[in-house]
């Protein structure tokens, strides 16, 4: 395999890696803090990619796009913590994913009477859409660099975000211990939907942002949902750090095993990949709970 | 609320149903509704599944979303050996089970070794790692999955056969249930820590009840290949797991014939509602929905109470 | 007096703490030995590790002869040696019968019989009952578990304990959370246990620990510094530091 083709599925592998890291960091939030199975991340992903082509076709601005979509999907979020989601997290797991599954039915098919069957347009915008001559000799597509620039800006800030302020601290603690947390005076319930919400929002900037690579269709959200939990299986329940680690790998594994591997084999090495770390370590590399 | 150890026997009800059954195909040719002998083979089938699925995670409290796994792999078993000649019903479906039995076997041995969340999101990922090895196979079709050549039984049998194997497994549930490894399958259930604590081998006993589900699950597969005359990979994909698991809470998990009453009324609702209405699972979402919050013990549950 | 429990070199860390940090100590057949220590010690940890719900890191843990370091904790129960927790753990929705009946019915190993209906099983019943009557529960055996008073289900754990015939059972202060009366109750039937198998028990409650145990081993970070008579370790200057003005019982 020559140089630049190597670069480019590195580049590949580290763009699939932050955009799962956008579905995964939510996703691990929940889990660890409440303790609940959301089988409907991936639905809040697809809301997030129908919003954005909507809005797009409305408005004609993908800037808008992306900004409907997030506000949208974060709004729509907070409304399924506050109805359904608070009415699970005492509940047994198989509650969580019959409930949550539920809401997959419901969502796939709102979207598909609202939108119909067939796929939506989203383009890349124009300025965007060519290639970026990152070397001498060696074009990258401008969009997927955008991602990559997009995932690493939120990976900071959230990084940021948990690590330095109080709130931050206030999702770890809830993280590590939700009783003691409450017990602390955290205001347990109104910071139960905000993380919830927040997750929402990112999976619809992922969303979004994939939307002009992938198609937006009906269903999108469930193939991506399950590497976002292999994600989190690999990285650790509650921890952002083991989702950033476990996306990045992810990515990796997953674009290298595609270009290398005869396809039966590529399809399944990020499972492998999975199996293998949960022999060293089955709570996952950096799990938040002890 | 105390749960008891015990299955206690079904009253005279289930041998009239199972009569009824057993009469079914003759009424059913009298009328000149033949289609329904294929349905109600469909939904003894997928009950037989359901009820497997139900050992697992009613009894033995493993919430397992990757049982496509082992459903499909039955299915896709005959299919195969179908392609290569070998379509005798005898001869298949025991290899199917065999196989599903090895499957289920070598993912419980990875996947059981974790619990809760971890384990809901291994059992699925694992299924999904089997559905696209499977898609990605030339051989066994890709996409459009593997038609029989010949199905190798009658309709009228295979209703019977089916049948048969029904009951044999809502008594194999009880038997089971109520012997040695079932008292002790519902106690890791109850509390996995204690058993371990006074001495239960319980990883043992979860892989056990693990293979033995996945086993029936690969029968029942097996009967559907035959029934549909074909294989196809949404049987591995992981709408099929979720439509088991709503199927074991429909019924009544833990309820003796809750994964036959969760899929004769699943399927039900599929046959009456999808014909007038193509987002007929906007009503299934809202139904289950309503379920989970409402009526945790599911149908079965609420025949038990009143 | 032969030994029925002899640690060795004991090591687990955490991180970058040494929970239990080479830590020796031996027990007796048929003694009461309690161990006790400041918070931090290391005194649930080293039940883990004797349970086999830990794995030492470094060390040796020989049970009757036999070195059990590796094995897990159901070939352990097996062995001979059982645990009861720290914080109550019965199977509360089941009745206090069965509860009893699922531990009488892991020794007799039935657990691979697929057959035939346990229910069936009148001995395994009649021990479970002959348990409770010893722990004073045959009253309560239709309840279900978790009905049970803080003390009553305490009384379980002793019943739980004693199904698996241990010859060492291992106790993580079984008197947390009791009132006098409850404690008292508790005191006398140990007093009862101790005739049927060795205790090593971990106990914050002073009183108890003195007035039962025939020898206290004293855990300060990690490791033993002190293993005596009551009275022995009541005069024990390096203890009495280690407990930095705690009172020892007169």
């Amino acid at each position: 395999m020559s140089a630049a083709l190597a670069a480019e599925q590195a580049l590949n592998g580290l763009q699939l890696g932050l955009m799962l890291f956008l579905m995964a960091a939510g996703l691990t939030l929940v889990l660890g803090i409440m303790d609940t199975i959301n089988l409907a991340h991936g639905s809040l992903y697809m809301t997030g990619a129908y919003l954005a082509a909507a809005t797009y076709a409305a408005a004609g601005s993908f800037l808008v796009a992306v900004a409907a979509a997030v506000v949208g999907t974060a709004l729509i979020g907070a409304l399924l913590e506050m109805t359904v989601l608070r009415a699970l997290y005492r509940r047994d797991h198989l509650s969580q994913v019959l409930a949550t599954f539920a809401i997959i039915l419901i969502a796939n098919e709102a979207i598909r009477m609202t939108w119909g069957p067939q796929p939506l347009a989203l383009p890349t915008p124009r300025a965007l859409s060519g290639p970026v001559e990152l070397l001498p000799g060696f074009l990258y597509p401008a969009w997927r660099l955008v991602l990559i620039a997009a995932g690493l800006g939120v990976a900071v800030l959230l990084f940021i975000l948990v690590t330095y302020t109080r709130a931050g601290m206030r999702v770890r603690a809830g993280a590590s211990n939700r009783e003691m947390a409450e017990v602390m005076g955290v205001d347990v319930k109104r910071l139960f939907t905000v993380v919830f919400a927040i997750g929402a929002a990112l999976c619809a900037l992922a969303g979004a942002l994939l939307g002009p690579l992938l198609a937006v269709q009906v269903g999108m959200g469930e193939s991506i949902l399950i590497l976002a939990f292999v994600v989190v299986v690999i990285g650790g329940i509650g921890s952002i750090r083991g989702a950033f680690v476990g996306a990045l790998l992810v990515g990796i594994v997953d674009t290298a095993g595609r270009a290398l591997l005869v396809p039966a084999l590529a399809s399944i090495a990020i499972y492998v990949l999975m199996a293998a770390v949960l022999f060293w370590k089955p709570q996952g590399l950096f799990p938040a709970r002890g | 609320m105390k749960v008891s150890l015990h299955t206690p026997a079904a009253g005279w009800w289930w041998a009239a149903v199972a009569a009824m059954l057993a009469a079914f195909p003759t009424i059913a040719a009298n009328f000149g509704q033949e289609y329904y002998i294929g349905l109600a083979t469909r939904m003894l089938v997928f009950g037989i599944a359901a009820t497997s699925l139900n050992l697992l995670v009613g009894y033995g409290g493993m919430v397992s979303f990757g049982h496509a796994a082992f459903f499909g792999t039955g299915a896709y078993a005959v299919a195969a050996l179908a392609d290569r000649g070998v379509s005798a019903p005898w001869i298949t479906w025991p290899l199917a089970m065999a196989l599903a039995a090895m499957l289920a076997l070598a993912i419980g041995a990875a996947a059981l070794r974790t619990r809760g969340l971890y384990f809901i999101m291994i059992t699925l990922a694992f299924a999904q790692m089997v559905f696209y090895l499977v898609v990605s196979v030339k051989t066994l079709g890709g996409d459009d999955g593997l038609s029989l050549a010949a199905r190798g039984i009658g309709e009228s049998a295979l209703f019977y056969t089916a049948l048969a194997l029904a009951v044999l497994a809502a008594c194999g549930l009880r038997r089971l249930a109520n012997a040695g490894f079932g008292r002790a399958l519902q106690g890791v259930r109850e509390n996995e820590a204690r058993m371990e604590a006074v001495g239960f081998p319980v990883l043992r006993i979860k892989l056990a009840a693990f293979t033995i589900a996945g086993a029936v699950a690969g029968l029942s597969g097996a009967l559907l290949a035959t029934l549909n005359g074909r294989a196809g990979p949404g049987l591995l994909d992981w709408p099929q797991s979720g439509q088991l698991l709503v199927m074991v809470i429909l019924g009544g998990v833990g309820q003796r014939f809750g994964g036959f009453i969760g899929a004769a009324v699943l399927l039900a609702m599929e046959e009456v509602l999808s014909p007038y209405w193509v987002h007929w699972q906007l009503v299934l979402g809202i139904v289950l929905l309503a379920v989970v919050l409402r009526a945790p013990r599911g149908l079965a549950g609420m025949l038990a109470r009143g | 007096m032969a030994e029925i429990l002899r640690i060795t070199g004991l090591v687990k860390r955490f991180g970058g703490v040494a929970a239990t940090d080479g830590l020796d100590l031996d027990v007796r057949a048929g003694e009461v030995h309690a161990v006790i220590g400041p918070n931090g010690a290391g005194k649930s940890t080293l039940i883990h590790q004797v349970s086999g719900a830990l794995v030492p890191d470094a060390g040796t843990v020989v049970f009757e002869e036999r070195d059990v370091t590796g094995l897990s904790m159901h070939e352990r129960v097996a062995a001979g040696i059982a645990r009861s927790f720290q914080v109550t753990n019965v199977f509360a929705r089941l009745a206090v019968l069965d509860n009893v009946a699922l531990a009488v019915q892991a020794r007799t190993r039935s657990c691979f019989s697929f057959w035939r209906p346990a229910i069936g099983d009148a001995a395994a019943f009649a021990e479970a009952m002959r348990i409770l009557d010893r722990v004073g529960l045959v009253a309560r055996a239709d309840a279900a578990a978790g009905a049970l008073s803080h003390g009553e289900q305490r009384r379980l754990e002793m019943a739980l304990a004693l199904a698996t015939q241990a010859r060492l059972l291992l106790l993580d202060e079984p008197m947390a959370g009791m009132d006098t009366a409850e404690s008292a109750a508790l005191l006398s039937l140990l007093r009862e246990l101790r005739a049927h198998c060795t205790l090593l028990l971990v106990e914050h409650d002073m009183d108890a620990v003195f007035q039962l145990a025939d020898r206290i081993s004293v855990l300060v970070y990690g490791r033993v510094i002190a293993t005596g008579t009551p009275d022995a370790i009541r005069a024990n200057e390096e203890v009495r530091r280690a407990y930095l003005g705690d009172t020892l019982p007169a």
